[in-house]
């Protein structure tokens, strides 16, 4: 018997997931795709939670939060290519200059 | 073991191996007409009048050596043509080519002559178009030479372009059938008007067949759309690097995914199954006829339209048909509208 | 049953999207970590959201990362840590970071878990694509426009700072 509670824990664990991704990897490209998994996760909480109250709602929250991770990633590439142009390398570190 | 069990596998085992056939028809098909168009005979030779051309083709193909270049990513470079092969044969699971039938009274309930009902089919078909991408990025990328990597990026951009204007033709028919199972809309267009004229969609929406077709041949890398794989241009583009076996799949998977664009524009614009004289039951050799046509249609076109040259093709992409597929769409939802289709 | 399966290849491709090293592997899997989750999806009887989630994310999403790391020929990371350790074994801030990541997990696990009912899923109405059109349209119409000036301004916004200095 699959429950609701089976989806929260998924989500929760691929949320965990991605938010680790984000503090450990020092890739900016990488960073990007633990934000991306992070929003799956909570896209999957909402459909979820749609399907256990019956309601609609949850996916289309859905389709707007996937429009959302959508143009945030396209920003955030062209960001990382610009960056990328700059100094030729993709770690974080690198950008260092708004630290005391 | 029930029989719908038994006949729903035969079913799927009956697809697949037609398709494979397809496309090694196809391939006779290519060069004959290609041959008649061009006033010589075309291959003659090998059985009677060059039918078992395709398998002396297949028979070479396969006794070819397997080559990998060294600096080539082995995973990738092996992974590309499944990929590509995979969707090529998955995007026809939900296309349905007949009607309901029994098998003469075999089964209990009718069997719809279609691997995968699913309501929502028009999307998976436009779903696994995106993801047959993945298996040209990949060649190009794993290849790891420049003709490979540019054919691949540019085959890839191509492709990406003419999926939105697929997709908005396939909203312009989705506005006007109401129903996202490409069942139902086959369905819709049984009968006739005034007698005569069928009820088919393409009557109703000739630019959104014009588009559809366009962004079909642009999809499946065809002429005059086939700059990133064109001999004279790119050294045969993403598959260069690729021999045997695996140019193979490339290929099969270049005329499943015509086959599909095929069988999926007659579901939706030509009336499927639907036709005069035949009973409903044997409705497929009219999807068949219909099919065979919109692929002679496109063999044609690539034997006699030149080539565009990429910017070109890119800028017709989003600059002409891009505008002209939402004019269509919005035309369409303005016709339903007034006039309560 | 199939809850099960797609749930661990979701896992295993995410965990394994963060370990990988190449980054053209990382997308790769990602995308399996999307197949799965949209398999997920058709169990909880949203087909439409299954497709849509194939079309944009694995299909156009995942293919603009794809494109990215093609042309950036996205070195492997370089850091000042030692090369041959693993990032996810490496002292320090990362493993901290690697600690609050579970801790998140944990806490998450038992807030979710702690809401009363045992949260079984009901078999009443499910809603189809006509349904989520309806309501797109009338109750949520203001966000779907407001959508699209998103998306404009994203896309003027990407090609705009990805745009090579002419002087």
């Amino acid at each position: 018997m699959v429950t609701l509670n089976h989806y929260l824990v998924l989500s929760a664990i691929l949320f965990a997931i991605g938010t680790a991704g984000v503090f450990v990897r020092r890739n900016l490209i990488t960073i990007l795709l633990s934000i991306e998994i992070m929003l799956n996760a909570v896209n999957l909480t909402f459909v979820a939670f749609g399907r256990a109250l019956g309601a609609a709602a949850g996916q289309i929250i859905v389709v707007f939060v996937m429009t959302v991770a959508a143009a945030e990633a396209a920003v955030g590439l062209a960001i990382v290519i610009a960056l990328f142009r700059h100094r030729e390398s993709l770690n974080p570190d690198s950008w260092t200059a708004l630290k005391w | 073991m029930t029989p719908l069990l038994l006949a729903q596998i035969g079913l799927t085992l009956f697809v697949f191996v037609m398709l494979l056939n397809s496309a090694a028809v196809m391939v006779y098909v290519e060069r004959k007409v290609a041959a008649f168009l061009q006033q010589r005979l075309g291959p003659y030779r090998v059985g009677w009048q060059g039918v078992l051309q395709p398998l002396a083709d297949i028979v070479k193909l396969m006794f070819k050596e397997e080559l990998r270049p060294k600096a080539a990513d082995a995973f990738l470079f092996a992974l590309a043509p499944i990929i590509a092969a995979t969707c090529a044969f998955a995007a026809f699971a939900v296309v349905p080519f007949g009607a309901e039938t029994t098998f003469g009274g075999w089964l209990p309930e009718g069997l719809r002559l279609q691997v995968a009902d699913v309501n929502v089919a028009i999307l998976v078909v436009f779903a696994v178009a995106s993801m047959s991408v993945y298996g040209i990025v990949l060649a190009g990328w794993s290849s790891n030479s420049k003709y490979s990597l540019l054919g691949g990026l540019r085959s890839s951009a191509q492709m990406i372009s003419y999926e939105l204007s697929y997709g908005l033709a396939l909203a312009s028919v989705l506005i006007i059938a109401n129903s996202l199972s490409l069942t139902d809309i086959v369905n819709r267009q049984a009968g006739t008007w005034l007698g005569f004229i069928p009820r088919w969609l393409l009557f109703l929406q000739p630019i959104g067949f014009l588009i559809y077709m366009t962004a079909g041949i642009a999809e499946t890398n065809r002429a005059p759309f086939d700059f990133p794989e064109a001999e004279q241009e790119l050294v045969a583009g993403y598959h260069t690097e690729y021999s045997s076996m695996s140019f193979a799949m490339f290929f099969l998977a270049e005329y499943v995914n015509m086959v599909t664009v095929s069988a999926v524009a007659t579901d939706l614009f030509l009336g499927g199954w639907h036709g005069p004289f035949l009973p409903e039951s044997l409705g497929w050799i009219w999807f068949l006829i219909k099919v065979a046509a919109i692929l002679f249609f496109y063999v044609w076109m690539r034997w006699t339209l030149p080539r565009y040259r990429y910017d070109q093709l890119m800028r017709f992409g989003w600059k002409v048909l891009l505008p002209v597929a939402v004019i269509n769409l919005l035309v369409t939802a303005a016709g339903v509208l007034y006039f309560g289709l | 049953m199939l809850f099960y399966v797609f749930a661990a290849v979701a896992i295993v491709a995410s965990l394994l999207v963060i370990a990988q090293r190449n980054p053209i592997y990382s997308v790769l899997l990602l995308i399996a970590s999307f197949g799965a989750l949209s398999g997920l999806y058709v169990l909880l009887e949203a087909p439409f959201v299954a497709v849509i989630q194939i079309i944009v994310y694995a299909g156009a999403i995942m293919v603009l990362f794809l494109f990215v790391v093609m042309l950036l020929n996205a070195p492997h990371e370089e850091t000042e840590y030692d090369e041959r350790v693993h990032p996810l074994l490496r002292a320090g801030p990362m493993r901290f970071g690697a600690f609050l990541a579970a801790a998140l997990a944990v806490e998450l696990v038992w807030a979710l878990t702690k809401g009363g009912e045992s949260g079984a899923f009901p078999s009443g109405a499910i809603s189809s694509v006509k349904t989520i059109g309806q309501l797109l349209f009338t109750d949520y119409a203001f966000a779907f426009e407001v959508t699209s000036v998103l998306i404009l301004v994203a896309m003027v916004g990407a090609v705009v700072l990805a745009r090579r200095e002419t002087h």
